[in-house]
């Protein structure tokens, strides 16, 4: 059977191909490896029990609620002080308590936030330690 | 039975999610992670192709000329060259119209019955909420993007950081994302209340718009309530796209809900009437110039007619004809 308006129907459907496939051809088709996060930074290395204020998985899932509720306490109650899960007390600071061990932002924080385009606002506000030094 | 289609619909939405939830813990999840993927785009793509090939088929022999506007004829008269264009740029600037903004459906009228007389006026409800709701999905899915690409270019971030604009909680609300539950909200609302429209509504109108919510609900409750972890998930459809399985691990039961949607969706579009993305390119009512009286459009399948012209038949009657003394056009 006949094609009718066979150049404007190819070129139509190769337009549709080309942005549908777009993921597959942009690449190139290369792997690319999974973001390598680095947790080797001296004040991770002294301690004892290598361990966030709650678990890997918690943390992993909830950074950022914990975070947003940490900034609501702290700048709107005044309360400085967090109690995990496990009873321990740790006060609650952004560039104390997190960039204390993770003073890496780099290679911590944003290999997975570049990856996942996550924007946090932090930076907005709090300085990069490293970076002023 | 108007409830009916209603409730089919309902139905194959419960069974899709039973079923997504039923595999998402066995060792049977691969076929969601890794088979289906492939699976789903194949079918979308060929069955797309398709589907337009199969409609350029179809001669279409004459123009049609529906328009709302002064066709181009006599230099004088003033013509209106988007609503009844009479070459190529005057079509596609119909086409773009109609493809970006709804134009026909901007034209909607609404009749209300006042004092005995029918009252016309215009309706908007639709060409809004419509519009609100294409442009929300196609903004949602330039934004997926970012899983499918790394490193993420700055358009897709770009898009992401002003669709997250107001920055509304932790991780942001996207506004994309409320236009889109919006927008098939009232969609869906319109088909249930308006009691013409649940009268001409079928399954098929009831399930597209029950799946995309299904999946912007799921979507949303990844994203602000049970957070899926988006480096397993990235790690996976790269994975698609290279060829190169990656099992994701503790992603979570929602995730797969939402996927399982999306390969439904994929698989099920070219052969439902979500096709009009493809289709308004085809529509003989906006892609054909208005130009009946420059051109002549020979019918295709018109069957061939032997014909005998006067010419032929005076040289074969020519001796005869001029001893009668019939007047002859060649001596
Ligand atoms: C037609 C296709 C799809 C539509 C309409 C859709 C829709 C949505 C919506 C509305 C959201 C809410 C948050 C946001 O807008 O980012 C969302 C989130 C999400 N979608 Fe989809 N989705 C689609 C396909 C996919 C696919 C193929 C994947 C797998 C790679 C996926 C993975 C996710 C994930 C991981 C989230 C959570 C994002 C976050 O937590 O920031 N979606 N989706």
């Amino acid at each position: 059977m006949k094609l009718y308006n066979r150049g404007m129907i190819i070129a139509g459907i190769l337009v549709f191909l080309i942005l549908a496939t777009f993921p597959f051809w942009y690449g190139g088709g290369k792997a690319v490896p999974p973001p390598d996060l680095k947790l080797d930074t001296p004040a991770i290395q002294r301690l004892k029990e290598k361990r966030c204020v709650e678990s890997t998985p918690y943390m992993r899932a909830n950074h950022m609620k914990l975070l947003a509720a940490w900034r609501d306490a702290a700048v709107r109650e005044g309360n400085r002080s967090y109690t995990a899960a496990d009873g321990q007390v740790i006060p609650v600071s952004l560039t104390g308590t997190c960039l204390g061990c993770h003073s890496n932002k780099d290679k911590f924080c944003d290999r997975c936030h570049d990856y996942s385009g996550a924007k946090p606002a932090c930076w907005n506000c709090h300085i990069i330690p490293e970076e002023v030094r | 039975m108007i409830g009916k289609p209603l409730g089919i619909s309902v139905l194959a939405i419960l069974i899709l999610t039973l079923s997504a939830l039923g595999i998402a813990f066995t060792p049977l999840s691969f076929l969601l992670t890794a088979l289906l993927p492939y699976a789903a785009f194949a079918v979308f793509i060929g069955g797309f192709v398709y589907r337009v090939v199969n409609w350029a088929k179809a001669p279409v022999p004459f123009r049609i000329t529906t328009t709302c506007g002064q066709q181009t004829s006599l230099p004088w008269i003033k013509n209106n060259s988007l609503e009844s264009p009479a070459d190529v740029w005057g079509v596609i600037g119909r086409m773009a119209l109609e493809v970006f903004l709804f134009r026909s459906l901007f034209r909607n009228t609404d009749v209300a019955i006042v004092g005995k007389r029918p009252v016309y006026g215009s309706a908007k409800w639709l060409w809004f909420f419509g519009l609100l709701f294409h442009w929300s999905l196609l903004i949602i899915v330039l934004r997926h993007l970012r899983f499918f690409i790394e490193p993420i270019t700055p358009w897709i971030n770009g898009l992401s950081a002003v669709d997250g604009f107001f920055e509304i909680g932790v991780p942001t609300l996207y506004l994309s994302d409320g236009a889109l539950l919006l927008g098939l909200t009232f969609l869906f609302l319109r088909r249930l209340v308006v009691p013409q429209l649940r009268y001409i509504s079928l399954v098929t109108d009831y399930f597209a718009l029950l799946l995309l919510l299904g999946i912007v609900t799921t979507g949303l409750l990844m994203r602000h309530f049970f957070p899926a972890d988006l480096i397993q998930i990235k790690n996976m459809a790269l994975g698609w796209i290279t060829f190169v399985p990656a099992m994701p691990k503790e992603v979570g039961p929602v995730f797969y809900i939402h996927l399982c949607f999306v390969f439904t969706l994929l698989a099920w579009f070219p052969f439902s009437k979500l096709m009009h993305m493809g289709g308004i390119f085809l529509s003989p009512t906006r892609n054909l110039a208005n130009d009946n009286r420059m051109r002549r459009h020979l019918n295709p399948w018109n069957a061939p007619v032997k014909v005998h012209t006067y010419e032929e038949y005076e040289d074969e009657f020519r001796e005869k004809m001029k001893l009668a003394g019939l007047p002859l056009e060649k001596e």
